[in-house]
């Protein structure tokens, strides 16, 4: 039987891509923490897109589309991602065996659905989840997936439907490795830049993003009748805040995670004060979601009203919290 | 959030996985905390796959009734809508819609039933096959 592994460090993270991201480039030797790669990638945003459809309801996505983190790793490090996708899928498997046998580390891009070691109630039509490979044995992939605590394995037949999925986002077999990290360590005006750009993305003059974004969610809720329906469209919102990778609070966390370690490498003590009021900010996106899974429930009447203006309180506490970032950086 | 407030309330729609959920130590640090989930999003997750499986217990009955094709059925079961069905097979919506009729169904090709085979992940017996 034949076995291949590369000696890999598997880290548990609350992203998927950001985990493939720093786990990738701490194994080549960028030692980097998953906050670090979301925060460094300015990856935090909001993003409220009704004419994107899932399953009938509005896409609201709290971080930037798919592979930026992964690309925001290259101007900072010096990373040379290499990204191949395939037309057939035997192709893509083979390529996968041929980089494995070279000792890479291998990430992909994969379907949820059709990963047999997610849990059966999580597993959804959604394209763009992250994993790394980092072995073969036997008919087995062994993989190091950042959402889930331990390493976990995956049969080549499923890992390639999975691989292979179609539909919105599809992966086409992406694959991608590290050729090369031209620095390891976090520079002061790196971290500087990137939170500047989140600022942009968050006070930007796009309605549907940043915290305008938020507002016109909160418009839309307003209007909500009391139907099932509309229960179901509150269940979604928070599914994606929590559930899905898109995780609203969770970010905000991780955020402030980054700010954390931003203090100590840009010497901006504020940033560690920043922290601390985005946590809140966390906290305050939580106490919506528990609102809203309360009336879901029945425990409290349903009204659309009230969970619209915490919404409108949170793109409020938002909105001064970027001013007062962009005041400390500038 | 405080590394105490981390919900350990137990999801049961995570099996025997943990999330991994940034909080602030005693120190005031922020560190990774393995969750076992919290009722919230066991609430709004297990509101989305009940609502799926009504979905395709709905199909499930009109199939048996012999009002539509198990075409309906199986694309319900593999929680997608038409849309969905439409994006990863490339056949346009309003011809799945008519697929669904069972008459329609049963006179399908092969190369066609083999493409809804293909989107749905099943053999195309079992697509034939009434739930």
């Amino acid at each position: 039987m034949n076995t291949t592994v590369t000696p890999f460090q598997h880290r548990h993270a609350a992203h998927c891509e950001s985990g493939a991201a720093a786990n990738l480039m701490t194994h080549h030797g960028a030692k980097l923490s998953e906050a670090m790669a979301f925060g460094l990638s300015s990856a935090l945003s909001f993003a409220y897109l009704p004419f994107i459809k899932l399953t009938g309801f509005p896409l609201i996505a709290y971080r930037m589309p798919p592979k930026f983190i992964l690309k925001g790793m290259s101007k900072p490090f010096q990373a040379h991602f290499r990204f191949e996708t395939f037309r057939a899928p035997e192709a893509g498997m083979r390529r996968l065996d041929e980089l494995l046998a070279q000792g890479q580390v291998v990430g992909l891009q994969t379907s949820v659905f059709w990963l047999p070691y997610f849990p059966e109630d999580m597993r959804f039509h959604f394209n763009a989840h992250n994993l790394l490979v980092y072995g073969k044995d036997g008919d087995d992939y062994l993989i190091s997936d950042p959402v889930a605590d331990l390493p976990q394995r995956c049969a080549s037949a499923d890992l390639q439907r999975a691989r292979f999925a179609k539909g919105a986002l599809a992966p086409k077999g992406l694959l991608y490795f590290l050729e090369g990290v031209g620095r390891t360590e976090v520079r002061a005006e790196a971290v500087k830049s990137a939170i500047k750009k989140t600022v942009r993305i968050m006070l930007g003059p796009i309605p549907l993003i940043g915290v305008r974004g938020m507002r016109m969610l909160a418009n839309r809720v307003a209007k909500l009748d009391t139907s099932e329906h509309s229960l179901n469209y509150v269940g979604h919102i928070v599914r994606m805040q929590e559930e899905i990778g898109t995780g609203g609070a969770g970010f905000r966390f991780i955020y402030a995670a980054f700010l954390q370690e931003a203090a100590q490498i840009t010497g901006l003590t504020e940033l560690s004060v920043l922290s601390e009021r985005l946590n809140e900010t966390g906290d305050g996106w939580r106490e919506f979601a528990l609102k809203a899974a309360r009336m879901i429930k029945g425990r409290e009447s349903f009204e659309p009203k009230k969970l619209a203006d915490m919404l409108r309180g949170q793109a409020e506490r938002e909105t001064e919290f970027f001013r007062a970032l962009k005041t400390a950086v500038a | 959030m405080d590394v105490n407030d981390v919900p350990q309330e137990g999801n049961c729609t995570l099996g025997s996985h943990r999330k991994a959920l940034y909080a602030k130590d005693a120190e005031g640090m922020m560190v990774i905390v393995p969750s076992r989930g919290s009722e919230v999003d066991e609430t709004v997750t297990m509101q989305a796959v009940h609502r799926m499986n009504a979905l395709a217990e709905e199909a499930k009955t009109r199939v048996l009734a012999g009002q539509s094709a198990p075409l309906e059925y199986w694309m319900c079961a593999r929680r997608m809508d038409v849309a969905l069905l439409s994006q990863i097979s490339g056949i346009w919506q309003w011809r799945i819609r008519r697929h669904f009729n069972p008459q329609r169904f049963s006179q399908l090709s092969p190369r066609l039933l083999a493409r809804y085979a293909e989107a749905l992940g099943l053999t195309t017996a079992q697509l034939q096959t009434r739930p």
